[in-house]
């Protein structure tokens, strides 16, 4: 930081970003409950009920709406303007009440099968 | 490979498989832009005006770029229902080197983006995906249909291993970027095959 602080409230203004600490609306917690969520696991809604007691706070409304149908972690966190370490915290919180089901990709040791890499080129030509 | 779940009514989704390609390449080079020019939905874009504070960039030929990538951009091209590629602008910044990691875990591919006016500035992403064992070619951007060098001349000055493919593009153009895209992806084919028959 230098050492010459800027004028009094001259950074609140459109660009100074959101007021709020991102991890304000986590309490402070950064990692998620029950471990990680890969950046390109899939998220979807159970639609169960909301436990009573589980404190659900808007931004988890709004994960379980974005999430009717399978939404990767990284959209989530794009779609809902939320950092994607928030967005962790949150969805650890949402499978612990049992409200979303979380598919994690195959995993990284497995090799990429020929057929997909097929496919995707194909695709890649059709754009 | 890929699961459907059934909801309580009876109806499924299936959730599709998700590939992901990372973008890396020195400060400027044009990650955004080519992640911008062929994903469907807007990269997460999270940059920040650079100042003039010690230990930022060096911005010394690339004048004119007044913001950084502090986090990263992100795209997502659908190939079929059930089929996504994922691309990921890799952050540009020695202090970010640990969101790396996290995105070259099981990633399909990288591809390295070079500017061959400050080609040095590339090594960091060659060593770090050599070193992993992650396939990437390098595409040089030619900006302004500038092209200086050929791509024997960029492989060999980056002492790249036989094979890896370089491919000059522009960054800017839909096609130049998706035709890099697919050379990425036939390479990780080839290395895939070849590595099945010498099993």
């Amino acid at each position: 930081m230098p050492a010459d602080l800027p004028r009094a409230h001259d950074w609140l203004d459109h660009d100074a970003g959101p007021v709020v600490r991102p991890y304000a609306m986590t309490q402070g917690r950064v990692a998620p409950e029950g471990g990680e969520f890969d950046l390109v696991a899939f998220v979807v809604a159970t639609a169960g009920e909301d436990p009573a007691g589980a404190a659900l706070q808007p931004e988890h409304h709004a994960i379980v709406a974005a999430s009717w149908e399978p939404i990767s972690v990284v959209e989530l966190a794009s779609a809902l303007d939320l950092s994607i370490g928030v967005v962790r915290v949150l969805l650890g919180d949402l499978r612990s009440a049992g409200l979303i089901s979380l598919y994690e990709p195959p995993a990284a040791s497995q090799p990429h099968d020929v057929d997909v890499l097929k496919a995707v080129v194909n695709g890649l030509r059709a754009l | 490979m890929d699961s459907v779940r059934s909801d309580r009514n009876g109806a499924s989704s299936r959730i599709p498989v998700a590939l992901k390609i990372l973008i890396a390449g020195g400060f400027g080079a044009g990650k955004t832009t080519m992640v911008g020019s062929v994903s469907e939905i807007r990269p997460l874009q999270t940059e920040e005006v650079l100042t003039g504070v010690e230990g930022a960039d060096d911005t010394g030929g690339v004048e004119g770029k007044t913001t950084t990538t502090v986090t990263m951009d992100f795209g997502r091209i659908t190939i079929t229902e059930d089929l996504q590629l994922y691309l990921f602008g890799t952050p540009g910044q020695d202090r970010f080197w640990f969101l790396w990691d996290e995105l070259s875990q099981g990633a399909l591919g990288a591809v390295v983006l070079a500017d061959t006016r400050r080609l040095a500035d590339c090594f960091p992403s060659i060593d770090y995906f050599e070193q992993r064992g992650t396939p990437f070619v390098v595409a040089v951007n030619c900006f302004e249909s500038e092209q200086r060098f050929g791509a024997d001349a960029v492989s060999r000055a980056l002492d790249l291993d036989p094979g890896v493919p370089v491919v000059l593009f522009d960054a800017r153009e839909p096609h130049g970027a998706r035709n890099v895209l697919i050379e990425l992806v036939e390479y990780v084919a080839r290395r895939q095959l070849a590595s099945a028959a010498s099993r």
